[in-house]
């Protein structure tokens, strides 16, 4: 414990070091205004800064890079609230919330909710992750194909109450993401499958992005046009002091939530291949499922928005944990992140916390000082993005729709999938008006791939036999959590029931 | 009024300034070709691979040594095993403004996918910058698998329950544990994950019993001391392997390399094509890169650039064809 | 149409759309359980597809017995004016899209920007200016300069070189795209002064 504290603390001044400070700081602002583009994510920042980093040393440059990470993640959660339109995967479920409270003049509080929870999330997750670290990597080490499996299967449990009243068209919902989700080179058999038309742009799959920015960048717009005829959708913001000090203290509101969002994001964020997006997703379900008003999630509650973003920015910080340790990147972003290291002569791997501890801690101490940072940088500019929903209509949707064509070319640079995303925003827009569900299909095609690929992978490895799911320990804990979550709406169905029932007697 | 004097005199100026720039644009297009846009730097596999890596440290390199007018651009097409980038690359015919890195799967990926219509000696070659290399690795939990011999009882007393972990059929590690099982006369379960670090990492967990890796994905963790290498398939022993002997000196002739090289599409203009070759060498020479190749494992003694990598693609690709017929396409593509 | 015969044909294409899934998952693909082996490669995307087909049928037989709201409802689908913007936008968008292949991004943008913010939204011209100039000035700012993603240009390449040259060529880019920028507002700002009514003096 005193190691770490002293470890701590050279880190933290490490992080103080005048370049390291300043890349911190220009690595959260770039990394926020990258993130609040839609399409574009941390993966996109880190990237394309990465060549810039070889001007700077090694720690600086790493400094750098996952203060970009930070930022973006902050970021995402703008543009899904102010442009209904999820940036990256990990902030597909504050759109949720996000865009309803914007939609009813409230984009300040959700926004405010964001930064707030996100700060809590990076904070609690960094402590976790200063504590321990050693012992998670080992434990990461412990998750194979099966228990993978298994996540996924609790991943789709937590969100099993997010579908509308129509059973058959969420079912259709969800299912079209997974088949969706297929389209592409199958490694396993090394087969192309549903390649439509035999058109080449199918062979890399469909992105999620592709099909979000459609959906709800796209679709969304135009279903908002019809709605409103083009005019302003909300009149007045009301930004002032007394608002803003109103929006912080309803952080009580959504604090039990963002503190479990937090711990489980981390802790999922450590496992190699799950990573941020299904950590964001099950923290919204969770907050759902266990709400004492489960019905006004969707329809614009702040813990909507606090859960997710809690839970993706900590596990942008725990995705860090098998890429130092183990040398595997957690995320795309963290791949590039890895790439850099390597580049710079830095190997990571299980011995990298004992042989370079100055950039390790150097980076952990950063990692505090960069959320502090990023949290303070983006309450600032909460009173301008506000300000954009104010703007009529006829000027927003032609922005908003460039963005998306720009935004849906920029992850892949194939003219494809802006054809794709226009195909999927018409679709998406023609079938919500009958009131199928789309969130579940954009869950699904996130979710789907990680599913299939280690489903098959377990079962090859257990020769065809499904009872690896429930021999293996970790694996057969998630099941009976997910049967145990798919039950609890039922029961609590079942009691409202017997309530109004008792409620009948008692009248009659 | 004041105000917006000087605005326009600051828009003329910009205007002014501009003009004059392209005046100096003019003049230096008549000397000798260098690009004229930023180059597009493809590469045929995902980000945080090895050639994902290598592309990226190659591009830093040329920026931050300032050797070309303008950027390249890291663009990844992994889709279909490399197809998606080969495709994309036929259908650049006669652009001087992109390159490709490559793997393995430059020549599998037309062998296997033959309705792609991909011929890759129309592509233009421009320089082959590493040989990578590939290793036999067990856990170091299993006390009983001590060299390849006791490797091989241990597989063939496991029946084909025997896990062997790889990036995907049809991919390097997939080619070459095809061409074990029929050296060694026995079946395994190839299990594919994304990525060789994933891989890596399955075996140190023990949710595979051995896999083909490359030096880069595994060296840390034999340091570590989690997995221990039995076999290389080089021809001669490698000098940071000493102690582990090759396939050819055991007596079996399995002997498998991975080449990184840079090449254009078809119909490149000679002029373009010198000029990346020269950019590559460069590069190739640089201290930043020999250092490089010599701690992620990679072999970079040679330069083959231009007609000879040609003549190098031609042999390889000949080679995997006959690879792939003597082990079967299905064993390689699974099902 | 009514709300009640979209609902129908939805049904109908979403059957429709399942079979053509279906029949996609068998083209080379084994739909089965490989013993020893889970799973083949065609397996998910098949059964999944039966799942959509029955999910697809559930609806229809509900509509044939009025069980959800839309298949009682006589409501048009899409109303009349409803159309006229939604149909607009999806054409300003192909349209978008389709001169993107011929004359490139940046000449597709500002024709888009235009029809959009001028045809259909009928603002003034100083805004107009301003966001007919500055949209393709800030996407060519923020994804070929800051973040160097090459957007498609189509027959507009070679008139890019000059630029090229000035950004790449030297480390004051930023006075351009500033200059640039001013030129847009200062635009803007004449157009708004000379062009477009005064406010009081006549209604736009």
């Amino acid at each position: 414990m005193e190691t770490i504290l002293v470890s701590l603390a050279g880190g933290l001044a490490q992080a103080f070091e005048p370049i390291n400070l300043m890349m911190i700081i220009i690595g959260c602002v770039v990394g926020l205004f990258v993130g609040a583009m839609p399409g574009l994510g941390s993966v996109n920042g880190v990237a394309i800064l990465l060549p810039i980093t070889f001007l700077v040393p090694p720690t600086a440059a790493i400094i750098f890079l996952a203060a970009v990470y930070y930022g973006a993640m902050y970021g995402g959660a703008i543009s899904s609230i102010t442009l209904g339109i999820p940036g990256a995967s990990t902030a597909v479920a504050t759109v949720f919330d996000g865009r309803p409270l914007a939609m009813s003049g409230r984009a300040d509080k959700a926004l405010t909710a964001a930064a707030i929870a996100s700060f809590i999330g990076g904070t609690i997750s960094v402590i976790l992750f200063t504590l321990f670290a050693p012992p998670l990597a080992e434990f990461a080490l412990k998750f194979g194909p099966a228990e993978e499996f298994a996540l996924m299967v609790l991943a789709f449990a937590t969100f099993i109450g997010l579908g509308g009243d129509d059973i058959p068209k969420t079912i259709f919902s969800i299912l079209i993401g997974l088949v969706l989700a297929t389209v592409g080179l199958d490694i396993i058999s090394g087969k192309p499958r549903l390649i439509f038309f035999d058109a080449p742009g199918f062979l890399r799959g469909i992105n999620f992005l592709v099909l979000a920015i459609g959906i709800y960048g796209i679709g969304e717009m135009l279903w908002t046009l019809e709605t409103t005829g083009g005019k302003v959708i909300v009149h007045k913001v009301k930004m002032s002091w007394e608002n803003f000090v109103g929006n912080v203290k309803s952080v009580k509101e959504y604090i039990g939530t963002t503190t479990l969002g937090s711990t489980l994001g981390y802790f999922v964020g450590t496992l190699p291949a799950a990573g941020a997006t299904p950590a964001s997703l099950m923290s919204y379900g969770l907050a759902k499922t266990f709400s004492k008003d489960p019905d006004s999630f969707g329809k614009g509650n702040v813990s909507g928005v606090a859960a997710p973003e809690a839970a993706n920015n900590a596990a942008s910080t725990g995705s860090m944990l098998p890429m130092i340790t183990l040398g595997i990147p957690g995320s795309p972003t963290t791949a590039i992140l890895l790439g850099g290291m390597i580049i710079w002569g830095l190997r990571p791997g299980p011995l990298l916390f004992t042989e370079k501890p100055d950039f390790v801690w150097g980076l952990i101490g950063s990692l505090y000082v960069a959320n502090f940072f990023t949290v303070i940088i983006n309450l600032a500019f909460i009173p301008i993005f506000v300000r954009v929903l104010t703007l009529p209509f006829t000027i927003l949707a032609p922005v908003i729709f460039v963005l998306c064509i720009v935004g849906g070319f920029a992850p892949t640079q194939n003219m494809h999938d802006v054809w794709l995303m226009l195909l999927f925003g018409i679709a998406g827009y023609l079938l919500r008006k009958l009131n199928y569900p789309v969130a579940p299909a954009v869950l699904a095609i996130v979710l789907g791939p990680l599913a299939e690929r280690s489903l098959r992978q377990s079962l090859l490895s257990s020769q065809g036999d499904v009872m690896i799911f429930f021999e293996r320990p970790i694996s057969a804990i998630c099941i009976a959590l997910a049967v145990g979550l798919m039950l609890y709406p039922i029961y609590l169905i079942m009691k409202k029931k017997k309530k109004a029932d008792t409620a009948d007697e008692a009248s009659s | 009024m004041k105000l917006l004097g000087k605005l326009l005199a600051g828009a003329a100026l910009s205007v002014a300034l501009s003009v004059t720039a392209i005046g100096g644009m003019i003049e230096r297009a008549e000397a000798a070709w260098s690009p004229k846009k930023p180059v597009e730097f493809i590469i045929m596999a995902g980000t945080g691979g090895g050639a994902d890596q290598i592309a990226r440290l190659l591009q830093g390199l040329i920026e931050k040594k300032k050797l070309s007018p303008r950027p390249f651009i890291p663009i990844n097409k992994p889709g279909g095993s490399g197809a998606e980038a080969l495709r994309y690359l036929k259908d650049k015919a006669g652009d001087d403004h992109t390159v490709l890195v490559t793997l393995n799967s430059f020549y599998t990926t037309p062998i296997i996918q033959k309705d792609l219509g991909v011929d890759i000696s129309t592509f233009t070659p421009i320089g082959r910058m590493a040989l990578d290399t590939f290793l036999l690795w067990v856990n170091t939990d299993r006390k009983d698998i001590t060299s390849l011999e006791s490797y091989v009882s241990a597989v063939k007393s496991a029946g084909n329950a025997w896990k062997v972990g790889g990036t995907g059929s049809g991919q390097e590690d997939s080619i070459l544990t095809a061409m074990m099982e029929k050296e060694f006369g026995y079946k395994v379960t190839y299990i594919p994950f994304p990525g060789g670090g994933t891989v890596a990492k399955n075996l140190v967990g023990n949710h595979i019993d051995s896999t083909v890796n490359n030096p880069a994905e595994q060296n840390e963790f034999m340091r570590a001391g989690k997995s221990k290498p039995l076999v290389q398939f080089t021809p001669e022993r490698m000098a940071a392997y000493p102690d582990v002997p090759t396939a050819k000196e055991l007596g079996h002739d399995i002997v498998y390399f991975m080449q990184r090289s840079v090449n254009g599409p078809p119909g490149m203009s000679k002029e373009a094509q010198d000029w990346y070759i020269n950019l590559f060498k460069t590069l190739f020479e640089s201290d930043e890169w020999q250092k490089f190749c010599k701690e992620d494992g990679l072999t970079c003694e040679e330069w083959v650039a231009g007609a000879d990598l040609a003549k190098f693609h031609e042999e390889q690709g000949r080679r995997h064809q006959e690879l792939i017929e003597s082990v079967g396409a299905a064993a390689i593509t699974g099902e | 149409m009514t709300v009640r015969q979209a609902e129908l044909l939805m049904a109908i294409a979403t059957v429709l759309l399942s079979l053509g899934l279906m029949w996609s998952s068998t083209d080379g693909l084994s739909i089965s359980w490989v013993p020893n082996k889970g799973p083949g490669s065609g397996f998910w995307p098949f059964w999944l597809s039966i799942g959509l087909l029955l999910a697809s049928l559930a609806t229809l037989y509900r509509w044939f017995r009025r069980a959800t709201p839309e298949s009682r409802s006589e409501e048009p689908y899409i109303s009349g004016p409803a159309l006229t913007v939604v149909g607009v936008s999806v054409a300003a968008l192909l349209g978008l899209l389709i001169g993107i292949h011929l004359v490139g991004m940046y000449i597709s943008l500002f024709a888009f920007m235009l029809f959009y913010v001028k045809v259909i939204g009928r603002h003034p011209w100083g805004i107009t200016v301003c966001l007919v100039g500055g949209t393709p000035l800030f996407v060519f700012g923020m994804f070929e300069w800051a973040l160097q993603i090459p957007l498609p240009k189509a027959i507009t390449e070679e008139w890019f070189y000059p630029v090229f040259d000035i950004m790449y060529g030297t480390n004051h880019f930023w006075a351009y795209m500033l200059g640039a920028a001013v030129i847009v507002a200062v635009s803007g700002w004449l157009a708004h002064k000379f062009i477009d009514p005064q406010p009081g003096t006549e209604e736009g």
